[in-house]
């Protein structure tokens, strides 16, 4: 029987989300693995458009179910027409995107089916399992950071399948698209009764993103040690005198400094700047997780012995509240040889 | 009308706070020097029961899946507010995935049985992997409500509930039962009340009697301390696997279909790092520096 990697599809203004196209891409890759097929799913209303788009990317089929109830994303009718369909065919892997959706979904899907999931994966690979004697060949490795980033674990699941794991989305490499890919397009006609319906969606307001910080080259970041709210401008002068983008580590979104938008970590975005300056961040390893990719890390603390000295490249024991207009001042001094118009 | 909450919650490390005490000198994390805490966003969880019933009446129970230390959590519970505590806790839990472990706890809430909302934290910080919540609303065949921030309604049997999300917001009614799991901006939790800590002082459950034993000696049998505790209904019951009629097979290691590989600890490395010291000449030729090497 050919191996089936399901990749579940997210929308996002009317596209695939750029976490399927990610999905896609590794399915993609574990099906060449196993000699197997990728199954793309893609559940909404008016969404026929997309699987064309799912195709060029990596699937050879689509399971498309387009019903007016699957407009917006909910978790019970969306569950339903999922659950049914891993019961019928069996997939041997199923992947979905760590998004708020890909979370709610995911669990609910795998508790239905009685099958194991792994959160947030953060690699895939394909690799053997022995256990009492017996081999597993070709399993699904689930590779993800837990215990607050401080482990690195590796999951498999022997025998209750599918294999499904949620994968953090900007981590897998998309890769480009070929539009000359052709496949096929199933249609499901799903059917709802009142149960699936309990839960109405009143109001759903949406936003588009206020920073970019995977596409950011200077990243100021701030963490607990900033102090407060009010303090957290500093971090923004900074940021905005380089020319850079402003994150913060979770206990800075925690403590209510900075939306949560802004995190950067093992529950935020993963970054790649060319500069990170970590401003009175202690560098818990789930912190770490998402930024020591960076290409030169800048860390001031108070604390000599702060964790986040361990990764970085230059480090400042003092006060970030002296150290930072110290910076601002000698980058305007340094660079901007033009007169900034300011009294300084 | 009255609503029946039950709200779950976690013992957990305190993965968040990893200072450098908790760190070895091989950069990997010392767990036994982390302090064992109530996951954060459970006490959210608790704090929207507490709110549910300040406002509608109704009873708040708080169950919690672990080890006998866990009652801490429950005491914990205790003292902000909670009507009643149980401890499901049983060697055969020993080992379960999130799987295994929303099917114990499913079972202990079929036990419980009247009840109209069970909260639960968005997530917990040892594993993140918000997904007790979903799956123990699955076999228990409700709608479930992630990341809801707060309750804008509460009517007859329909709950109008606000969820957060990092780039935007979404209200949704959705009738009862159903579950929640609450996110950590959903409120300020309330700390423990110093009045319900008295009154609560002396909880506790039949596994930590031993330990009490040898602390109030004049007690001299666990029979004796049971009955002074039931008393004054300070006594903490204890659920087993077999009390709440869970099916071994479901239950810890057979009853998870994930198996760990291997866990490496994460070493910090070291890289090749310059101190800079606290001074305004040095830090501006770290800047120079960044600036001539076109990393700025």
């Amino acid at each position: 029987m050919t191996r089936e990697v399901w990749a579940f599809i997210e929308q996002e203004n009317e596209c695939v989300a750029p976490v399927s196209l990610e999905l896609l891409s590794k399915a993609r890759e574990l099906a060449d693995r196993l000699k197997g097929r990728v199954c793309g799913l893609l559940l909404g209303s008016g969404v026929t458009g997309l699987a064309e788009q799912a195709i060029h990317h990596g699937a050879d089929r689509v399971l498309l179910a387009d019903h007016p109830e699957l407009a917006l994303y909910r978790t019970l009718p969306y569950a339903k027409v999922i659950t049914a369909l891993v019961q019928e065919r069996r997939p041997y892997i199923f992947l979905l995107g760590a998004t708020p959706t890909g979370r709610d979904l995911a669990p609910r899907v795998a508790s239905g089916i009685r099958a194991g999931l792994t959160a947030d994966c953060t690699a895939l690979q394909i690799g053997d399992f022995e256990r009492g004697g017996e081999t597993y060949p070709d399993l699904l490795y689930q590779i993800r950071p837990a215990f607050g980033g401080n482990i690195i674990a590796t999951i498999v699941n022997p025998e209750m399948h599918p294999q499904m794991a949620t994968v953090r989305e900007g981590v897998m490499k998309q890769r480009e698209p070929d539009s000359t890919r052709r496949g096929e397009i199933e249609m499901i006609e799903p059917g709802f009764d009142e149960r699936d319906l309990a839960l109405r969606v009143l109001k759903r307001e949406m936003r588009a993103p206020t920073c970019d910080l995977k596409g950011a080259s200077v990243i100021v970041a701030g963490g607990a040690g900033v102090g407060s709210r009010e303090n957290f401008q500093l971090i923004r002068e900074l940021a905005q005198a380089l020319g850079g983008e402003v994150a913060a580590s979770r206990a800075a979104v925690d403590a209510g400094f900075i939306s949560h938008e802004h995190q950067v970590g093992q529950t935020g975005v993963t970054v790649r700047p060319r500069l990170y300056i970590a401003c009175g961040i202690s560098g818990a390893v789930q912190h770490r997780a998402g930024m020591d990719q960076s290409s030169k890390i800048v860390a001031i603390n108070s604390d000599p012995d702060a964790p986040i000295f361990q990764v970085s490249h230059y480090k400042i024991v003092g006060d970030l509240n002296k150290v930072i207009p110290w910076m601002i001042r000698a980058y305007r001094a340094d660079v901007a040889h033009l007169p900034t118009g300011e009294s300084e | 009308m009255a609503y029946n909450c039950v709200v779950l919650v976690k013992q957990v490390p305190d993965t968040a706070n990893i200072t450098g005490q908790a760190m070895r000198e091989d950069g990997t994390v010392n767990r036994a020097a982390l302090p064992a805490i109530f996951n954060p966003e459970d006490l959210n969880a608790l704090e929207m029961a507490l709110q549910v019933r300040e406002q509608h009446g109704g009873q708040v129970t708080v169950l919690t899946m672990g080890p006998p230390r866990a009652a801490e959590v429950l005491r914990e519970a205790l003292y902000r507010g909670g009507d009643r505590v149980i401890l499901l806790s049983d060697r055969k839990f020993a080992g379960s995935d999130t799987l295994a472990t929303s099917y114990a706890l499913k079972c202990a809430i079929e036990r419980i049985g009247d009840f109209d909302l069970v909260f639960c934290g968005r997530q917990a910080i040892d594993g993140d992997t918000a997904q007790v919540g979903p799956q123990v609303a699955e076999k228990l065949g409700l709608p479930q409500i992630t990341y809801a921030e707060s309750i804008q309604a509460l009517q007859g049997s329909e709950i109008v509930v606000r969820r957060a999300f990092p780039l935007g917001s979404e209200t949704v009614k959705c009738t009862l039962p159903c579950l929640l799991t609450v996110v950590g901006s959903a409120n300020q939790p309330r700390p423990p009340s110093a009045r319900l800590m008295m009154a609560c002082k002396l909880a506790a459950t039949p596994l930590e009697y031993p330990t009490l034993l040898e602390r109030w000696p004049e007690f001299e049998t666990e029979e004796a301390l049971d009955a002074y505790l039931a008393r004054r209904d300070q006594r903490i019951p204890v659920w087993s696997a077999a009390d709440v009629k869970a099916d071994e097979n479901k239950l810890g290691l057979s009853g998870s279909p994930t198996k760990v590989l291997k866990i490496e600890s994460v070493v910090l490395e070291t890289s090749e790092s310059k101190e800079i010291p606290p001074t305004p000449e040095s830090v501006a030729a770290l800047v120079q520096e960044l600036v001539e090497d076109y990393v700025l």
